[in-house]
């Protein structure tokens, strides 16, 4: 099963969203999503995040494969991850402080972020090459971001209605949540 | 330590606690595989074993481990129980496995098991630390199987993989799709706030009672 790149763009943008059709990355859906100021800085710091994660992953899988450790993978990843996003953070502190300072406690929260693990499990088990994997992190993450802004445009609204007492907060965030969810389910077999 | 502590640390996580419920914790896991309970269950244990050992082990470490790495040390220690399982579940049943998929791996950052090493077990003894790790994976285990429960009678007609209402049921399939997991755990949170609010009522009007009679 050989998938062209666009595929893989479309399927990890859309039909497979990796929030909202795969539960990766609820953590951050459900606590950065009620302002939209927030939300679009974190979709795009996440989605920043999982292409080096990726980048670095694919190398070092081979790696690993060469000097047959597989069972290494799980913890090289996580530490890979966790380097990766310190490496941001200081680039954004040296390069753009405004932006550092606008996400603020958000970025070194990433690293525990499932949505950035998933990408360079998922490329691994699915066998992606290069070009591949790319694609696959930049589609994850603009699916992320698609759906964090979709979710805190909606709250924004909600904001000045009338909801029920009883269902404030969480209880509401996950309904909605499954809405969206139900919508998206709509686009289930684009990739092909 | 006497036992009255230990019985509260324990019970901490299976109710008052609770980190489905309650805290809204490690959501990506509770969602994506409570389609059946079976699998809500396995996912349950390996993440309760998980918990356990590496909060025992954080606590047994807590005084050597210098502060400013700390959270790379757990992580470390976390993965590392999780490949132990992830390849344990690989040998005991490959259809368990192949069901909960990549989610056994990504047990590393479920923040339950890094918030309760960084809250509890890096400042108490491991007897404390494990009891309440053990607390806390069993809260998890039932949260995950009164979602997986309801999924699976609504979206198959099945509990544990026995028919129940016999072959004319449709099943009501939206509930093992993704939008069904976010329906159900948010009908579970209006249940759990309805009855919060009605106990809050009780109390205020018993008060009410007695500020009448005096």
């Amino acid at each position: 099963m050989h998938e062209t790149a666009f595929q893989i763009f479309i399927n990890a943008l859309l039909a497979n969203n990796f929030v909202l059709a795969m539960f990766l990355g609820l953590c951050p859906f459900l606590g950065v999503s009620g302002k939209l100021d927030t939300a679009f800085p974190m979709g795009v710091a996440t989605t920043f995040v999982m292409l080096v994660a990726s980048l670095c992953a694919y190398g070092l899988n081979m790696l690993l494969g060469y000097l047959h450790l597989e069972f290494l993978r799980l913890i090289s990843y996580i530490v890979i991850i966790a380097s990766s996003v310190q490496l941001v953070e200081m680039v954004l502190k040296k390069y753009s402080p405004t932006l550092f300072r606008a996400l603020g406690i958000y970025l070194p929260l990433i690293t525990t972020n499932c949505a950035v693990l998933g990408v360079a499990l998922f490329q691994t088990a699915r066998e992606y090459d290069f070009v591949q994997s790319v694609t696959f992190s930049v589609g994850g993450g603009a699916g992320f971001t698609l759906a964090l802004v979709l979710m805190a445009s909606v709250r924004e609204r909600l904001q000045l209605s009338n909801i029920p007492d009883l269902a404030q907060g969480t209880a509401l965030s996950l309904m909605l949540a499954g809405i969206l969810s139900l919508s998206f389910m709509g686009f289930a077999g684009l990739g092909g | 330590m006497n036992t009255a502590t230990t019985w509260d640390d324990f019970m901490e996580g299976i109710w008052r606690q609770n980190p489905v419920f309650v805290m809204v914790l490690g959501m990506c896991p509770t969602l994506a595989v409570t389609v059946s309970a079976v699998n809500s269950i396995s996912m349950g244990l390996a993440t309760l074993f998980v918990l356990v050992c590496s909060c025992g082990l954080v606590s047994l470490l807590r005084k050597l481990v210098p502060k400013e790495v700390r959270i790379a040390v757990y992580i470390v220690i976390i993965a590392t129980f999780v490949t132990a399982v992830d390849y344990a579940i690989q040998a005991i049943s490959l259809a368990l496995y192949d069901a909960l998929g990549a989610f056994i791996q990504l047990i590393v950052v479920n923040c339950i098991i890094l918030g309760r090493a960084e809250a509890h077990a890096a400042k108490n003894p491991p007897l404390s630390a494990m009891v309440n790790a053990a607390g806390m994976g069993i809260g998890f285990v039932i949260g995950l199987l009164a979602l997986g429960v309801v999924r699976e009678i609504l979206g198959a007609g099945t509990l544990f993989g026995v028919s129940l209402f016999g072959a004319e049921f449709q099943p009501w399939v939206i509930m093992v799709l993704p939008p069904g997991g976010f329906f159900v755990l948010g009908g579970w949170l209006l249940l759990f706030s309805w009855h919060a609010r009605r106990k809050q009522r009780k109390q205020s009007a018993k008060l009410g009672e007695v500020t009448q009679n005096a």
